[in-house]
């Protein structure tokens, strides 16, 4: 083979080799937006049924009877609140704990097996929680409960907290923390003051996305929190929430009901997406990994 | 010549292991007071963990032991019941790369010992910053920003601060496991100066990897050899007459 015949056969390998790539990244660009068509079509379904709806009285007003035109969602929207308040006292600090656990002490068998029985919990299909905690509470007391939601949400809120604190933990260097021992400070300090201090910001990233996941749950909320269609009376009472009075108003073939529901979700999306865009602009924004 | 002073810290028989691995064996030494001792020595030889069990952090790493005696003015901190976090608050430590505290502030770095001791008051606070930060010689370039995040200095800065942030609580012995390795050489000059100023006030024991900073800085030199404590003296006798053969070649950079 002469050079100009090798220099011949690069220069046809070299067009090929430009064009498969052209066609490769092609094809990658319409499987990205083949991936993005959902998200962009339920934001745009929903914007368009739920828009019309979306009114003062949706924030204000507690539904009205059936038949009649107008009312609101805002004992929905208290619910909710009040449901992911109680899910984060007991989440938040059992999670927070939980993480340490895994992260700091996380060496032994038992540490093994609590990083196994987390990662289980968190693929636990929602409504078995919802069952496991109208067994543990909601029949005890003796009726569904504000209460009974709030621990559902806890509990699946937990795994998710307890490794995202675990996995923030591990990116503090070990040298920060044999920085505070050599200082004379005992480890529990150490973690507290330390290393967690210095992750807080990822830590608190956490909580804000697992905040938007329970919010949008609705199974778990079916026979433990329920719903009411009145503003609630007392933590021990049924509650109403966003996704289960959406649930209850998507069902029926009622033109004003369903109108509703469009704008619950409406607004229940909008707060999802709202939590999870500021809980990534703050983690941009925090310190954690950085030295 | 031996020193005739009483020494600050007296190394008996110390062994250490990581698992399996003796990473030391059978040191025997006496620290003198208010001087700079040198370890030397190739990479693995054992000079971190000699130093990581003068205030007993070698323990923290998992499957990492040892035993011996090591008596710091007269108490072996690896008694019986001597508990480790008593004995750290004695002995300071400087780390091969600098390492403030994520998230706090200058301030609150230099303090961080004392507060998280107990210690609230802010009159104290702030006189213990400016006398630490003054001793690491960083008080004029820090003073205007103490409440700045103590990571956002330089690295020779970040370098002073955790000097500093040892200073405050006061130990008689200062532990630096090569402090200047992340540092360039104009960060490096200036904690080699403060080094020879904090001698007066506190006893240091410095690895390095770098035998002209030994020389320079130090007034005692040991040198280590997989794991064996091969030649302690006066450093200007292992530099330039060693008693053994092997400290010669690792001097004079016929291995290493």
């Amino acid at each position: 083979m002469t050079s100009a015949q090798l220099q011949g056969y690069l220069a046809v390998g070299y067009a090929k080799r430009k064009f498969v790539d052209r066609l490769m990244r092609l094809l990658l660009l319409v499987a990205a937006i083949v991936a993005l068509t959902p998200l962009f079509s339920v934001l745009f379904y929903v914007l368009s049924r739920g828009l019309g709806n979306l009114n003062w009285a949706f924030f204000t007003e507690v539904p009205k009877p059936i038949g009649e035109s107008g009312g609101g969602m805002a004992n929905a929207l208290v619910g909710t609140a009040t449901l992911v308040g109680i899910a984060s006292m007991i989440g938040v600090p059992w999670g927070i704990a939980a993480g340490v656990y895994l992260s700091e002490y996380g060496r032994s068998r038992v540490a093994n097996m609590v990083r196994f029985g987390t990662d289980m919990l968190a693929s636990v299909p929602s409504i078995v929680i919802g069952l496991f905690v109208y067994a543990l509470v909601v029949v005890p007391m003796g009726g569904f409960s504000a209460f009974a939601g709030g621990v559902a949400l806890g509990i699946i809120m937990v795994p998710t907290i307890a490794r995202n604190t675990e996995e923030m933990l591990r990116l503090v260097p070990n040298h920060i923390r044999e920085a505070g021992l050599a200082l004379g400070l005992p480890r529990w300090k150490v973690i507290l003051r330390i290393v967690l201090r210095g992750s807080v910001s990822a830590i608190t990233t956490g909580i804000m996305l697992s905040i938007a996941r329970v919010a949008g749950e609705t199974a778990p909320l079916l026979f433990t929190a329920f719903n009411n269609r009145y503003w609630h009376q007392g933590l021990d009472q049924p509650i109403a929430s966003l996704p289960v009075q959406i649930f209850t108003y998507a069902g029926p073939p009622d033109e004003v009901w369903n109108g509703q529901a469009w704008t619950g979700a409406l607004v229940l999306l909008f707060f999802v997406l709202v939590l999870n865009v500021t809980s990534r602009v703050f983690f941009r924004s925090g310190s954690v990994g950085r030295e | 010549m031996s020193q005739q002073v009483e020494p600050i810290l007296r190394v008996r028989n110390l062994n250490a292991w990581f698992g399996e691995s003796h990473a030391l064996k059978e040191i025997s030494v006496d620290i003198p007071p208010s001087a700079v001792t040198a370890v030397i020595g190739p990479s693995g030889c054992g000079k971190s963990t000699f130093i990581r069990c003068l205030n007993r952090l070698h323990e923290e790493v998992p499957s990492a032991g040892a035993s011996g005696e090591v008596s710091l003015n007269g108490m072996n901190i690896y008694g019986e019941g001597v508990d480790p976090v008593g004995v750290r608050r004695k002995i300071g430590m400087v780390f091969q790369k600098p390492n403030p505290f994520p998230s706090l502030s200058v301030y609150d770095n230099v303090v961080a010992g004392l507060r998280l001791a107990g210690i609230r008051r802010r009159s104290v606070l702030t006189e213990v910053v400016e006398r630490s930060l003054r001793q690491a010689a960083l008080w004029d370039e820090v003073k205007d920003k103490l409440s700045v995040p103590g990571t956002s200095l330089s690295g020779g800065q970040q370098q002073r601060l955790c000097i500093a942030r040892a200073l405050a609580v006061e130990p008689p012995l200062l532990l630096m496991d090569e402090p200047t390795s992340a540092l360039d050489p104009i960060a490096t000059a200036k904690i080699e100066e403060l080094i020879l100023e904090l001698r007066k006030q506190v006893t240091i024991v410095i690895v390095t990897h770098n035998m002209q900073q030994a020389a320079r800085i130090s007034d005692r030199t040991a040198f280590f050899l997989m794991g064996e404590l091969v030649e302690f003296g006066e450093t200007s006798t292992v530099f330039t007459v060693p008693k053994e053969e092997r400290t010669e070649r690792y001097i004079t950079g016929k291995f290493g």
